[in-house]
C-alpha cells in the first residue's frame, strides 16, 4: 500500500529533477529546506529524524538534491521527505512537505480494535511494519 | 553534413544565429565591462574572450543536438598577489550565469580554512558545506596549494581534495571550480594531484602589471574615491611603483591600493596641520607629491626588511 503524506504523494514518485524544481520554488520564497528520513510511517508521527540542518543559505536546489541521494545511500529503504520551513512572523510552520523516497515493500497498516468499559470500541492503526523493532522494519 | 549521418530529430532548430546569440546572452555586456574595469591583462581578456566564444557555439550544437555534455568548465587562475584574478573570478560567473552554465551565478570564495576541518571527520562535512552552498554558481579556491601538504601524509586536506574531485566529476551540471593561487606553486600542486588537473580544462595565466598600467590603475582607484594626483605626486607615484616593485611582498594592484590609502592618510594628516583657512574641493581630493614622497618605500622599505637584507648581505 502506497503511503500518501504531504504534496504530491498521490503522484508517481518525484524524480531528482521533480524534487529540484519545487525545492528551488521553496528557496526562491526564502523558506528553509531540510531532509528527513523515519522508518515510522503513522500519520500521526510528525518528527522524522533530521539528516543534517537545514538548509539556510544555499541559493541552489541542486545541494538539496545531492543531500537527498547522500541519504538514500544510507537510508534508501525508508521514508525520506523534503520539508521547507517559513521562518516568517505568523508562520513559523512547514509550508511544504514531499516524500522523495520509499522503502520497496510498503505492507500498509492494520486496524486495531480496542474494547473498552461498557460496550464501547476504540479504532486505531497500525502499521505492519511496527511490529519490528526498529531498523529492521524495511529489509 | 553527409548523407549517412542521422537526420536531427524534427523538433531541433535548423540553424542557429551566433551573432543574435550573442547579443541575447549579454555577454558582450560582461565583456565590456571587464575591458572598462580592469587595465591591461590583454592575454587573460583574450582568453576569456576565447572561453566566451567557445560556450556560446557549444550552447548553439546542443540547441542543434550536436553535442549533449556539459563542457569541462573548471578553471585554474596562476598569477602574482593583486593581478585581478579575484575580480576575473566574479566577471567569470557573471558570463556563465548569462550563457546559462551556471544556474545562479554567485561567487563563493573559500581558502583551506572553509574546506579543512581540525579533526577527524569534521572536513568532510564541512567541504561538502561549502559544496553545497556554492552549488549553482562558482566556488573560487584561493591558494588552493594549501590544501595538499606533501610533508604531511594524514594532513586532513587530502580528505577535502577526494571530496572536491568527486563533486567536479559528478556534479558538473550544479558547479564550476575556479583554482587560484602563485604559478610555481600551483605547478606543483598539479603535479602531486594529476586529478585536479586532467579535470580542469581552462588554465589562465595573470600576468604581473607593467609600470605604466600600474600608474593606470592607480589613477583609476583614485578618480572612482574622487581624489586626484597632481603633477608632481603622478611623477612621484611613478618612482614609487618602481622602487615598490623591488621590494618585498610586492603585491601588484593590492600594494598600490595600500600605498594610496597611506597617501590619503598623510594628506588628511597634512591638511589638518597645514590648513589655517577654509579648504576648497579641489585642496581636499588633491594628493601632492610630500603625501607620497613621505613614503618609507623611498627610503628602502620597511624597518624590518631593511634589517634582514642587511643581515642577509653580511
Amino acid at each position: 500500500m502506497k503511503m500518501t503524506q504531504g504534496q504530491f504523494s498521490f503522484l508517481p514518485d518525484l524524480s531528482d529533477d521533480d524534487i529540484r524544481v519545487q525545492a528551488q520554488y521553496a528557496i526562491d520564497k526564502g523558506w528553509a529546506v531540510s531532509v528527513e528520513h523515519t522508518d515510522d510511517p503513522h500519520p500521526r508521527n510528525t518528527y522524522w529524524e533530521m539528516w543534517g540542518h537545514p538548509m539556510f543559505d544555499n541559493p541552489d536546489a541542486a545541494a538539496v538534491v545531492f543531500e537527498v541521494n547522500e541519504c538514500r545511500k544510507l537510508y534508501g529503504g525508508q521514508y525520506i521527505r523534503v520539508i521547507a520551513f517559513d521562518a516568517s512572523p505568523g508562520w513559523e510552520s512547514i509550508r511544504m512537505a514531499m516524500i522523495v523516497n520509499r522503502p520497496a515493500v510498503e505492507p500498509g497498516f492494520r486496524l486495531v480494535r480496542q474494547e473498552g468499559e461498557g460496550r464501547s470500541v476504540r479504532y486505531t492503526i497500525e502499521s505492519y511494519a511496527m511490529r519490528e523493532p526498529e531498523g529492521a522494519r524495511y529489509p | 553534413m553527409t548523407d549517412d549521418q542521422p537526420a536531427p530529430p524534427a523538433d531541433l532548430p535548423t540553424h542557429v544565429d551566433l551573432a543574435q546569440d550573442f547579443a541575447d546572452s549579454g555577454v558582450a555586456e560582461v565583456l565590456a565591462d571587464l575591458d572598462r574595469e580592469l587595465v591591461g591583462l590583454a592575454p587573460v581578456k583574450a582568453r576569456i574572450r576565447e572561453t566566451a566564444a567557445l560556450l556560446l557555439v557549444d550552447r548553439a550544437r546542443r540547441r542543434l543536438g550536436l553535442a549533449t555534455e556539459t563542457p569541462t568548465l573548471h578553471m585554474s587562475f596562476t598569477g602574482n598577489p593583486g593581478t585581478g584574478k579575484t575580480t576575473v573570478a566574479l566577471k567569470m560567473a557573471a558570463l556563465l550565469h548569462r550563457l546559462g552554465y551556471v544556474r545562479k551565478g554567485h561567487l563563493v570564495t573559500v581558502t583551506r580554512d572553509d574546506l579543512v576541518g581540525q579533526y577527524i571527520g569534521h572536513t568532510a562535512p564541512k567541504t561538502k558545506e561549502v559544496l553545497k552552498k556554492a552549488m549553482g554558481g562558482v566556488l573560487f579556491i584561493d591558494e588552493a596549494y594549501y590544501l595538499y601538504r606533501a610533508e604531511n601524509e594524514r594532513d586532513y586536506g587530502q580528505e577535502a581534495i577526494e571530496i572536491l574531485l568527486q563533486v567536479m566529476e559528478n556534479n558538473r551540471d550544479d558547479l564550476v571550480v575556479i583554482l587560484a593561487g602563485y604559478a610555481d606553486r600551483m605547478d606543483r600542486f598539479f603535479a602531486s594531484n594529476p586529478g585536479f588537473r586532467s579535470r580542469i580544462a581552462h588554465h589562465i595565466e595573470f600576468p604581473d602589471y607593467s609600470d605604466g598600467e600600474l600608474l593606470h590603475i592607480s589613477e583609476g582607484m583614485l578618480s572612482r574615491q574622487n581624489y586626484t594626483l597632481d603633477d608632481a605626486a603622478r611623477a612621484a607615484m611613478a618612482q614609487y611603483i618602481a622602487a615598490r616593485r623591488g621590494q618585498p611582498h610586492f603585491a601588484n594592484a593590492r600594494s598600490i591600493r595600500n600605498a594610496l590609502d597611506r597617501a590619503r592618510l598623510r594628506q588628511a594628516n597634512r591638511l589638518f596641520g597645514e590648513a589655517k583657512g577654509p579648504l576648497d574641493a579641489a585642496a581636499l581630493s588633491t594628493l601632492t607629491e610630500p603625501d607620497i614622497r613621505a613614503s618609507r618605500v623611498f627610503a628602502g622599505g620597511l624597518d624590518v626588511d631593511r634589517a634582514s637584507r642587511q643581515a642577509a648581505a653580511e
